[in-house]
């Protein structure tokens, strides 16, 4: 799994953890995305319901975890592209605090959220007395993104490290362990979490803080230094 | 690290580096030709002057062919140009003919290094149609497109649509440009070089001295915009601009800094028009730059207090990103690339008319700190975003993603 390694190589880094189990080190990732445009556009509700219903997976990923890694000097106000763009392009209020409380790592794959999505929409749409348009360049674009994950080559050995490595992690590395690890299978939760529970009960508290962490609403650089907080607070500054 | 790498990984990071290096591994051996219609003047020479050279550092072998045309071409090409940026206007079949005429023969000229390529990168329409010519092609081809596709002529379109469908992928700089293709279409947006002439660190003396030969005064304060003289780009409309503005500062001077592209035929007129509008003021430099004036552009850059880029349509605007740089928020027109780059009140203002630059120009020489953390932020915005290290980057996955079957997950170790 990606976060801690599996891969024969790191067998002599394994330790014995609290537990008495073997935990591996953590390996520190960066990832990237490269957008990817799919023409498909939508003014109206009715047009984006129609074209969610077809479109490519990868858009309704994007759509909802991709904000995060845009250039942003503001908190976002809506945690989903859908949202924003009911509030922004439709200017329906209603429509985008129901949309923006979709929470993506609740459901088990992405066509139970494509139908979560639409049913929303269509409540919307049972609702309108008539059908608001967005203005020409402000139509809803659908885009899909292309995810590149590198190997930084730093490795953690044991959860007291996290202490200095977390403020000096790109802000792609903290979306790639905090926010996409989320949407991976089995476990859908982050890979600080993930790794920390390897180790028994040892590090629950700061396992059940970190859970306490939002993703949403913040930038990454915010996000950095609300970890590296909750880190410091648990773990002190050893490392 | 080479000194090359090294000088990047100092501006951008190591890890940014380190990134790149990871990219080529499954590249390594391949072979990519670009092609473009001018080896200087304009963005797409500037990108392709930086970009080249840095793959070719990675270790990627890399050519850069560029397309020979006469004016009579160039006339046709830039006709493409104005149509697919909006511009109602058919182009006559005999020049469409001439177009197709000039790819054949350039395709010819060109078909050693095409055929042995891996990936062949085709910038713009000028050489959109050589694809024609390789119907056994085994490389990827990518079309690149650098110019404002939101709203194009649609005959003009459609009959360069035929062409740039054959294509494996294409690029576009912005969701809003992207067009319906059978391909993949990647976003991604230009960048600048930090350490190249026109956006290195310059002493204030140089700056002083490249100033002093215009008889640009250092102590009033210098309103700018770096163009090609190009309608939409709008020149005229900057002149309008700054006479609204001197009205409320009357020492302002204005700069109009611009080359002339060997593929853009209109340029000259589009000067004289210029010329005639600054006729009569002491206090309007209209200047015409030669190709490789990269150090005065980055001179003026650095002197000006009020930047703008009130372009009506733009492909992207580099003009905007070297300004950033440097530290100065840009006023630009709201459309195209410009609004990639100006997060409106962040890093300088989008304007819609003439009285809106004017509005935010008085605005920023009045309110010196302002102008001076907005710059700040700015410089932050194009460092993490539009340096070339990004752009290299997105393009080397594209091109990883191209050869092992556009995967939407790219794992590297």
């Amino acid at each position: 799994m990606p976060g801690p390694r599996t891969s024969s190589r790191t067998d002599k880094r394994e330790r014995v953890n609290p537990a008495g189990e073997k935990a591996e080190p953590f390996v520190i990732k960066d990832c990237a995305l490269v957008q990817i445009a799919t023409g498909v556009r939508a003014q109206n509700l009715r047009e984006l319901r129609d074209r969610l219903l077809a479109v490519h997976p990868g858009c309704i990923d994007y759509h909802f975890w991709g904000g995060l890694l845009r250039p942003s000097f503001d908190d976002p106000e809506y945690s989903n592209d859908f949202a924003s763009w009911a509030r922004h392009g439709l200017h329906d209020n209603k429509l985008a605090e129901r949309l923006g409380m979709i929470d993506p790592a609740g459901f088990t794959d992405i066509e139970a959220l494509r139908r979560e999505l639409t049913d929303v929409l269509e409540q919307r749409i049972d609702e309108g007395e008539y059908l608001t348009w967005a203005k020409p360049e402000q139509q809803f674009q659908f885009i899909r993104a292309q995810i590149v994950v590198f190997d930084t080559g730093r490795i953690l050995a044991r959860p007291p490290e996290l202490v200095a490595a977390l403020p000096a992690m790109s802000a792609g590395s903290i979306y790639y362990h905090f926010v996409e690890a989320r949407r991976r299978p089995p476990l859908r939760i982050d890979d600080f979490r993930s790794w920390l529970s390897r180790y028994g009960d040892a590090y629950s508290a700061l396992g059940n803080a970190l859970a306490e962490v939002d993703p949403y609403f913040t930038t990454l650089t915010d996000l950095r230094k609300e970890l590296s907080r909750v880190v410091g607070r648990h773990l002190g500054a050893a490392s | 690290m080479s000194a090359f790498l090294g000088n990047y990984a100092a501006v951008a990071g190591e890890d940014v580096i380190r990134q790149l290096r990871q990219l080529c591994v499954p590249l390594k051996g391949l072979r990519v030709v670009h092609v473009n219609s001018t080896r200087e003047g304009g963005g797409v020479a500037e990108i392709l002057a930086k970009l080249v050279p840095f793959k070719q550092e990675l270790g990627i072998r890399t050519r850069w062919e560029v397309l020979q045309g006469d004016e009579i071409f160039f006339d046709c090409t830039k006709r493409f140009h104005n149509a697919l940026q909006g511009m109602t206007l058919d182009i006559a079949p005999a020049l469409l003919k001439h177009y197709e005429e000039v790819n054949a023969e350039n395709a010819e000229r060109l078909r050693p290094q095409l055929e042995e390529a891996d990936i062949v990168f085709v910038h713009d329409p000028q050489p959109a149609a050589l694809i024609r010519h390789f119907p056994q092609r085994r490389a990827k081809w990518v079309w690149r497109c650098h110019i404002d596709l939101s709203h194009p002529h649609r005959s003009t379109w459609n009959y360069l649509r035929a062409f740039v469908s054959a294509y494996d992928a294409s690029i576009f700089s912005l969701a809003d440009f992207a067009q319906v293709l059978p391909h993949p279409v990647y976003l991604i947006a230009p960048s600048i070089d930090p350490l190249s002439e026109k956006n290195l660190e310059l002493d204030r003396k140089e700056i002083d001295a490249e100033c002093a030969q215009f008889q640009i005064d250092r102590g009033r304060p210098l309103m700018l915009q770096v163009s090609r003289y190009d309608r939409f780009k709008d020149p005229l409309g900057v002149i309008h601009v700054y006479r609204l503005v001197k009205e409320f500062a009357p020492s302002l001077q204005l700069v109009l800094a611009g080359g002339r592209a060997t593929d853009d035929p209109e340029g000259a007129a589009v000067l004289a028009e210029v010329r005639a509008a600054a006729e009569g003021d002491g206090d309007i430099h209209v200047l015409q730059l030669p190709g490789d004036a990269h150090r005065t552009i980055n001179a003026l850059q650095r002197a000006a207090d009020i930047v703008l880029q009130k372009s009506t349509r733009e492909g992207f605007g580099l003009t905007v990103t070297e300004s950033m740089w440097k530290g100065k928020p840009v006023i630009g027109g709201d459309t195209g690339g410009i609004r990639l780059q100006i997060v409106n009140h962040h890093t300088g203002f989008l304007v819609s008319t003439p009285e809106g630059a004017a509005l935010r120009a008085r605005y920023l020489l009045r309110n010196r700190d302002r102008l001076g953390e907005m710059g700040r932020k700015a410089q932050q915005f194009v460092r993490e975003n539009f340096l070339i290290t990004r752009h290299l980057r997105e393009h080397l996955t594209l091109m990883v993603g191209l050869a092992s079957g556009a995967a939407d997950r790219l794992e590297l170790e």
